[in-house]
């Protein structure tokens, strides 16, 4: 008879631990929204989650596998949103039904290892740095590069330039930049989010940049500037459009911020090489991308992305400072809003973002 | 559900619990019918095996037949130009991909890296069993075989900070123009670029990675000449160089071959440890020291960003599909050669 008893426990224990586990989810109200894509803010993403998660209920599972990746996933909707540093043109944002919306933006900078000169000592021109990186300068002690600095005792070391090997939305800023500023670029290697460059070594992600560039005398790269200031970095000054030249921080990279044009398709604005005399020339906005045709199950998930990323316009923007990311301006929260409440439609047809 | 106050059941399957009857007239009883149910038994595993033995077949075609359906686009997009075209440019409107660059990286990197990888080894082989007293052998033994155990990614973040700036301030600074300055291969250390990470370092790491195969087989095959053989040659007066020369190599000749071969086959395949120390340029290098790239960290590098369709994404699995067949055929050619060792 022992048996039958064990087995009718067992079976009793079984009934109450799928109710157990109810009970658990009704008490705590979370609901996950997953996402994927974009290396670059996934610092700021991480810690937003981290801060909205008891505030809003809503829990962020973000995977930061690429911009390329995050686009191939939320095409495939096998997730709830995709993240990308490069906007995505209107009509394949069309194709693919998806709504386009900025979050943050972020500056790259260029680092430099030479003994002897101190951060932000170095002034550089866009055509100087194009230069550099086609491997067209040989040597530090370079005429063109002594006669802009000529405060600064440059060592003969010969030049390393150092890319990011692997394929990145950084590499895609940066590259727009140069193909900005030089028209040898432009018609060379390109932007995109890997090129193929002309001279230097390649290291993978951020870390390998940095550190490639510490380990080397004469290297120069480009980073995200976070991970420039968080790791003391040498950086550059560098000449923007309007012929200053200028350092990379907080008060140049808003002043670049508040040149931007938003009112673009997808809200593609393009913050690389403005004018303004305090405009830092390389800085650009990251994006979320959202079925605009969340099938029935899904139109929770897009819902909460939306409250998810409404609550980080709102409550987000220290965190993106601290980080030194720059936080949207309010004007253009209130457009990425309306378009919210315009595009994102259940299958019924009814606008999903209400608020 | 109550079987207690049933009748028992025919067969039990743990008879050594049941306790009805005396064990002698169970037993007999119960061998027929294990014969029976053990005939059954044996079908199923047979099955099972042959299933686990097919498995394998099929996941291998279905790899095969994935790298070359996901490269046809590629393939049929640039034809047999993609695999002598040295460029690799995604960039939008200007698409262009060829495989030359990183197969040649592959190639000359794993070639590098067993030419600095078979001495050594072969080194590690006859110390371990013709020099080393008994003692040290089996600690010395375990040490490669661990060696073997390390994650590529180990050594690919101990070759990024260790091994690259030594490259590049104990080599290249301090006297790479010096050997630069040798007539006739002076060329093949003239680089312009100073980096450190380059396919000399890539090389280097593989060859670490690799000694532990080489010199396992070589230990393995060597331990397989036959006393006789060596103790006539030391009979005769032979040295220990001439009877490793003149005895051991040439009986274990084809074996030390398939082992270096299974190296190779490694080295073609690393990725990581390569990716971290290899300079990543889509260059072909002219110089040991300069930055170049192979199939496997390109396909490492591209592959997040590429979208799902793209002729990038084609060429990747192109590139895939290329580094299977030099694989294959290296590993082929290792099994051709070490067939008559493993049989016996």
């Amino acid at each position: 008879m022992t048996h039958g008893f064990n087995r009718r426990g067992l079976l009793m224990g079984g009934a109450a631990l799928p109710l157990a586990f109810a009970a658990g989810t009704a008490r705590a109200q979370q609901a996950t929204i997953t996402g994927a894509g974009a290396t670059f803010p996934r610092p700021v993403y991480e810690r937003w989650a981290q801060a909205g998660r008891e505030p809003l209920g809503v829990q962020l599972n973000y995977q930061s596998i690429g911009s390329g990746g995050g686009i191939n996933q939320i095409t495939n909707r096998t997730v709830d949103f995709g993240a990308t540093d490069a906007p995505l043109p209107a009509a394949q944002l069309a194709e693919r039904k998806l709504l386009q919306f900025p979050t943050v933006m972020g500056a790259v900078v260029l680092i430099v290892n030479l003994p002897g000169v101190a951060d932000n000592a170095l002034k550089l021109t866009p055509e100087l740095v194009a230069d550099l990186f086609m491997g067209r300068i040989a040597r530090w002690n370079d005429t063109r590069i002594a006669e802009l600095n000529r405060d600064l005792r440059l060592p003969a070391v010969p030049v390393s330039p150092v890319y990011r090997a692997d394929a990145s939305g950084t590499t895609f800023v940066f590259t727009t930049y140069l193909s900005r500023v030089s028209e040898a670029w432009k018609s060379g290697p390109g932007a995109a989010t890997s090129v193929q460059w002309p001279a230097g070594n390649g290291a993978r992600g951020n870390e390998g940049v940095a550190n490639t560039v510490r380990n080397t005398p004469g290297a120069i790269g480009y980073t995200e500037n976070a991970y420039a200031t968080v790791n003391r970095l040498t950086t550059t000054q560098l000449r923007n459009k309007s012929g200053k030249f200028v350092k990379p921080d907080n008060a140049t990279f808003m002043a670049a911020a508040s040149q931007a044009n938003w009112a673009v398709p997808g809200f593609a604005a393009d913050l690389v090489d403005l004018h303004g005399d305090n405009a830092w020339p390389i800085v650009s906005p990251t994006f979320i991308l959202l079925p605009t045709n969340p099938a029935a199950d899904k139109v929770d998930a897009s819902r909460n992305t939306m409250r998810f990323f409404d609550w980080a316009y709102k409550s987000g923007a220290q965190i993106a400072e601290r980080l030194e990311y720059i936080p949207l301006p309010e004007s253009v929260q209130n457009q990425v809003r309306a378009a919210w409440a315009a595009e994102v439609k259940t299958p019924a047809g009814a606008a999903i973002w209400t608020a | 559900m109550e079987d207690d106050s049933g009748a028992p059941p025919p067969y039990s399957p743990l008879p050594e619990f049941s306790e009805k009857g005396p064990r002698v007239s169970a037993t007999t009883s119960d061998q027929v019918i294990r014969r029976s149910s053990g005939a059954t038994g044996d079908l199923v595993f047979a099955w099972l095996c042959k299933g686990a033995g097919l498995l394998v077949l099929l996941l291998l075609g279905g790899i095969i037949l994935t790298l070359f359906l996901g490269g046809l686009p590629a393939f049929r997009h640039f034809g047999l130009h993609f695999l002598v075209s040295t460029d690799w440019n995604p960039v939008e409107g200007r698409e262009s991909y060829g495989a030359a660059v990183a197969v040649a990286g592959t190639i000359l990197s794993s070639l590098l890296a067993i030419l600095l990888a078979v001495p050594l080894a072969f080194g590690i082989a006859f110390f371990l069993t013709e020099l080393a007293p008994q003692w040290l052998r089996r600690p010395v033994g375990i040490a490669i075989e661990l060696l073997a155990a390390v994650p590529s990614i180990i050594f690919g973040m101990w070759g990024l900070f260790v091994l690259v700036p030594f490259v590049q301030q104990k080599i290249q600074f301090a006297f790479g123009e010096e050997l630069a300055a040798i007539p006739l291969i002076g060329f093949l250390f003239e680089s312009s670029n100073y980096a450190g990470t380059s396919i000399f370092a890539a090389a280097l790491v593989i060859a670490i990675m690799i000694i532990p195969f080489i010199a396992a087989t070589m230990r393995d095959v060597f331990e397989q000449v036959p006393a006789v053989f060596k103790e006539s040659a030391y009979g005769l007066g032979a040295t220990r160089w001439e009877v490793v020369r003149s005895v051991v190599l040439p009986y274990t000749r084809t074996s030390v071959v398939g082992g270096i071969m299974l190296g190779l086959g490694r080295a073609l395949g690393e990725t990581m440890a390569v990716t971290f120390v290899i300079g990543n340029a889509n260059r072909m290098a002219g110089s040991i020291f300069d930055a170049t790239t192979t199939i496997a960290s390109v396909v490492a590098m591209e592959f997040p960003e590429s979208l799902a369709g793209s002729l990038k994404q084609s060429s990747l699995f192109a590139l895939g599909f290329i580094l299977f067949v030099i694989s294959f055929i290296v590993l082929a050619i290792s099994r051709w050669l070490l067939r008559s060792r493993l049989k016996a």
